[in-house]
């Protein structure tokens, strides 16, 4: 074997692990710190947790069960308004967007995604809560919403634009129109991307904190109609965390828990219901 | 030929074509191109094509690569206009009636296509072939009509006993032929095939070929082939493009065995290309 065969192996095995090492580093971050919140909140957690209204600062003991349920009500309010929206402007860009326009909805999105949170809190403030006299969880899911639809948009046009021309073009020449193509052809072999996209933004917008200072802001009790203050795991986290007691502290590493699991759970049922069916073939 | 041809008075819109090897009697031409010009963006990828296609025969379109055969059979049913910035001068006619006049959907019910790749969608072979029915408001018995595509693509015998399995289970070959059942399901007038067999075995190319001459009597078909061999061996009329022109075109023998332009020649001889 000659120096220079010997030298490309060396070279060879030193970047190779050198790969390994950071992709390591990079899983055993996330495992880190799933593993600390699954550690502290397991051992906080109890029945009392999900069934309790919070107790005033200084007691111990009492719940979240307020605020894991208008943690749901606030995403699903966010998802009912941003999925769609989203995915039909995804769909517009995929599909009909000329130059101009498309590019100034691209690059807008772009940016939108870029936008600190914090800021489309205040908007959904101004916009709402100033409004409406109050903060409410439709301000929430507004603000949640707005953070939403780009990202759905974004990757809902990936998706479909990954899809091959030559599916388009099988569809038109038998006679389908344009819309017919896209909803029975384009959508369904795209589904799993587009799905997958959105899964994550819900799961993105589900731990969001800013926007719900601003909007939704905190209930002790549970609220009664949409338009009141409404407490949310994300805050309850935020407040708790922050506070003096070490019982809620404890709170806040449960509620951290409880939000993952109720995010992974979301994930794993989605991913569960898209498996079925056919995948494109590349 | 003779001056008399008051038989296609009924299209009064057609400029006399005056192209060597146009056949008379208009009436068995199926599909007639005339002065057809076109463009991506300021390209201009075919000049002047003129050429009638023969009702129940089979017509190869052969030539090098990017000479505009493709584009050519892509304006037959207007897929061209799938891609933006494109543009087209001139008539193509169905039965003496201008397709850019009809509306597309009902033109391509009439016209279906073939392409290079096999692109079955990612649904199951049954609802591939029930497709373009379904899209067309057929009210019948799916399951026959189904199954009668499939067998007149040859290919239900391979595939009967799996028809709600993914279409991508299947071959290559058996995807083309596929697609090709897909094509008939909705029983069109003419089959439009841009180099079907490109990406097949001599087998599965055999099979489709034979395929082609049992649909023929059915059917209208334009084939855009790179293959000589294939084009010598299943078309009646043979058309020789060249740079976005329409070199010769006339019957396949006389374009194989006698052709009357030198380009023609060096084609077909491996001269060049």
């Amino acid at each position: 074997m000659s120096f220079r065969n010997r030298w490309r192996k060396i070279l060879s095995s030193l970047m190779l692990s050198l790969t390994g090492v950071c992709a390591v580093v990079a899983v055993s971050i996330l495992f880190l710190i799933l593993g600390l919140l699954v550690y502290n909140g397991w051992r906080s957690v109890d029945w009392n947790f999900f069934t309790q209204l919070p107790k005033s600062p200084g007691e111990t003991g009492g719940g979240m069960a307020n605020a894991i349920v208008g943690s749901c009500e606030i995403v699903v309010l966010a998802t009912l308004i941003g999925l769609p929206v989203g995915f039909m402007a995804g769909v517009y860009l995929a599909e009909f967007g000329g130059k101009t326009f498309a590019f100034l909805v691209r690059y807008t999105a772009d940016l939108l995604n870029g936008v600190p949170s914090i800021v489309i809190g205040i908007f959904a403030w101004s916009v709402l809560v100033v409004r409406m006299h109050t903060y409410s969880a439709l301000a929430g899911g507004f603000a949640l919403a707005m953070i939403l639809i780009p990202i759905t948009a974004r990757s809902t046009e990936q998706f479909m634009t990954s899809v091959p021309q030559t599916l388009r073009e099988g569809a038109l020449a038998l006679g389908a129109s344009k819309w017919k193509t896209i909803a029975t052809v384009v959508v369904p072999a795209a589904h799993r991307g587009i799905a997958t996209g959105m899964i994550l933004g819900v799961a993105r917008i589900a731990g969001e904190t800013a926007p719900l200072l601003f909007t939704s802001l905190n209930n002790q009790y549970w609220n009664t109609s949409l338009t009141q203050p409404t407490a949310s795991l994300p805050y309850m986290i935020y407040t708790r965390a922050m506070s003096p007691y070490d019982d809620w502290h404890r709170q806040a590493w449960a509620a951290g828990m409880v939000l993952l699991l109720l995010v992974l759970f979301a994930n794993v049922a989605a991913r569960l219901i898209l498996s079925r069916g056919i995948a494109v073939q590349k | 030929m003779s001056p008399k041809e008051p038989t296609t008075m009924s299209a009064p819109n057609v400029p006399s074509p005056g192209q060597a090897a146009g056949k008379p009697g208009g009436r068995q031409d199926k599909l007639k191109a005339v002065n057809l010009n076109f463009f991506y963006g300021a390209y201009k990828a075919l000049h002047d094509i003129s050429l009638e296609v023969p009702a129940n025969k089979i017509t190869a379109l052969i030539g090098p690569s990017g000479c505009g055969k493709s584009t050519f059979l892509r304006t037959l049913n207007r897929i061209s206009e799938t891609i933006r910035n494109t543009r087209v001068e001139g008539q193509v006619l169905l039965d003496d009636e201008d397709v850019l006049k009809v509306d597309v959907t009902a033109l391509r019910r009439r016209v279906g296509m073939v392409f290079q790749k096999s692109n079955p969608f990612p649904k199951s072979i049954f609802d591939n072939v029930a497709y373009g029915l379904k899209v067309n408001g057929f009210r019948g018995a799916l399951k026959d009509a189904v199954e009668h595509s499939l067998k007149r693509a040859a290919l239900f015998d391979e595939v009967k006993d799996k028809l709600q399995k993914s279409a991508y289970a299947l071959s290559g070959g058996q995807q083309q032929r596929l697609c090709i059942a897909r094509a008939l399901a909705v029983d069109p007038e003419v089959l439009l095939l841009d180099e079907p067999c490109s990406a097949l075995d001599p087998i599965a190319t055999a099979k489709i070929e034979d395929l082609l001459f049992t649909l023929k009597d059915q059917c209208t078909i334009v084939i855009v082939t790179h293959n000589m061999q294939q084009a010598a061996r299943v078309a009646d009329r043979t058309g020789f493009f060249l740079l976005g022109k329409l070199i010769e075109y006339n019957t396949t023998e006389i374009i194989f065995k006698n052709p009357a332009k030198q380009e023609t020649e060096d084609y077909i001889t491996g001269r060049f290309g």
